[in-house]
């Protein structure tokens, strides 16, 4: 069965979530990159929407213009690791209790998460259509000075997902806990390949 | 002459549309591959990462919606014959070959003004579209590859010059640090184009013209040949898997090319493609008659 999130979203179902868990969206999400962060947490600014309970996605879209609003054409996660200096702050600021993106997040925002009582979670990266599909309208755009990929667009969006949840509230981080192991099989991996091509080469 | 006129306006049709439709399709060597380690993932998440990337190419096809938001900076890489009719109008046709699938696709705006920092919102800037030109030999013919360079997949590419005692030993390090530190976010499984040369410059372009090989060849001199299986086997123990959520491999392929270097250096350049690998490779003859080598089947 699929596990569905919904805006507003209480504490008891973001602390019910593990690593490793797949669930959905319903409700309202905004895209929030770089600049949304910046102006957040360095200029102290505040969108007039309410982010409380609500979603964030590290997303840059591909938005056509259409008669009386906007039409979503593709949006897609973007590196959420660009977020980490800000988005601790960020959580404890807006209450923001679900953080999407691409790739794992560091330690200071597991911090943020399990301080917060929110989770980071990861849409597969590339699969900009299904995403968009998910979006049932847009709702409002704030700061379009920051252009398209970067604007802060307010999105209802229906069983927005799958989200692989990559940071809970007890402290786990999925893609911290795969970048160790990488770098152990890396080590294990790089000796084995570097000798037999250096010894490739020495045979001429 | 209206009739040079006209033929420079069917180049820019052809092109534009060709740009548009790589945007949306996936050429067949990544297809292939795709498809082939899809069906090597036992993990429920990876399975689940690869359910939704076909879903995904399915619906953009349908649609004719680019499969990836991040619809890239649209480079091209032209291999032409010196004696190619339209050469000298080339700059321009994929200029506005790149205006024009822009708004049809529609394409991400995604050039950025140098300098001045603010976005053209175009898709078009100072030496953008990027232009890699080639003379091959004396022919009428020309092939225009074109390649839309997203943000997380340019983010791990570098090139580096080691000293000598460094050797191939060196090169073997950076590209595996490179792979592990910053390929998660590149969107795996990945094309790992690697360039061997002197300066930091030629290796680079090298490791892109080797990303950009179709997935499926391999080097013609044996030796390379072999350590780009040598290389994918060792990436592929590493088992990042698609989106970096760990997996029963890392890479699509592993390529390398090289020249003949400066023997007190050995440059070395890294260049990655993600999974949504946008490149596709077209013919024209003096007569402007195409031919889509990339996408078998497609039309425009
Ligand atoms: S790395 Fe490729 S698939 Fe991933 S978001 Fe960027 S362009 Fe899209």
């Amino acid at each position: 069965m699929k596990k569905i999130l919904t805006t507003p979203i209480s504490d008891e179902e973001i602390q019910s979530l593990k690593v490793g868990d797949i669930v959905y969206l319903s409700g309202t999400l905004v895209t929030c990159r770089d600049e949304g962060h910046r102006r957040v947490i360095a200029e102290g600014i505040m969108p007039k929407l309410p982010m409380d309970r609500i979603a964030i996605f590290h997303a840059g879209p591909i938005v056509q213009d259409v008669e009386g609003g906007w039409k979503m054409i593709s949006i897609g996660p973007t590196t959420s690791m660009r977020m980490e200096r800000y988005e601790k702050e960020f959580l404890a600021k807006t209450g923001v209790k679900l953080v999407i993106g691409k790739g794992g997040m560091g330690a200071k925002t597991a911090e943020g998460c399990k301080e917060n009582i929110a989770v980071h979670a990861v849409f597969p990266g590339g699969c900009g259509v299904i995403a968009a599909e998910q979006v049932e309208k847009i709702e409002d755009k704030e700061w379009p000075e920051f252009g398209m990929p970067e604007a802060f667009w307010i999105l209802k969006v229906k069983e927005f997902g799958p989200l692989i949840i990559s940071i809970d509230t007890q402290g786990n981080n999925l893609f911290e806990a795969n970048k160790i192991d990488f770098h152990k099989k890396k080590e294990v991996a790089l000796k084995e390949t570097a000798q037999e091509i250096v010894s490739m080469i020495a045979k001429s | 002459m209206p009739f040079q006129l006209d033929k420079k306006e069917m180049m820019i049709r052809t092109l534009g549309k060709f740009v548009d439709m790589t945007s949306k399709e996936l050429p067949d060597d990544v297809m292939n591959k795709l498809t082939e380690l899809r069906s090597k993932e036992e993990k429920p998440l990876a399975k689940a990462i690869y359910d939704v990337m076909f879903e995904n190419m399915d619906k953009a096809k349908k649609l004719s919606r680019p499969t990836c938001q991040d619809t890239g900076v649209i480079q091209y890489f032209v291999r032409t014959g010196a004696k190619f009719p339209y050469l000298g109008q080339l700059r321009e046709i994929l200029r506005e070959a790149t205006i024009r699938a822009t708004k049809s696709a529609p394409l991400r705006l995604n050039a950025v003004e140098v300098f001045d920092e603010v976005n053209t919102g175009t898709n078009i800037g100072t030496d953008v579209p990027y232009i890699v030109w080639e003379i091959v030999d004396d022919s009428t013919n020309v092939e225009i590859e074109v390649y839309q360079a997203g943000g997380g997949c340019s983010l791990p590419g570098r090139s580096i010059v080691l000293p000598p005692l460094a050797g191939y030993e060196g090169a073997m390090k950076f590209v595996f640090d490179t792979i592990v530190d910053w390929g998660i976010n590149a969107c795996p499984p990945l094309i790992v184009g690697i360039g061997i040369g002197t300066c930091s410059n030629s290796s680079a372009l090298l490791s892109k013209k080797a990303m950009l090989r179709p997935v499926g060849t391999s080097h013609p001199h044996p030796k390379a040949a072999a350590m780009e299986k040598k290389i994918e086997e060792g990436l592929n123990a590493i088992g990042l898997g698609p989106q970096g959520i760990s997996g029963a491999n890392s890479v699509m392929a592993v390529h390398i090319e090289g020249m003949a270097h400066h023997p007190s250096v050995l440059g070395v350049g890294v260049t990655v493609g993600c999974w949504a690998n946008r490149h596709g490779v077209i013919c024209f003859d003096e007569h402007l008659n195409y031919k889509i080598i990339s996408h078998k089947g497609a039309t425009l």
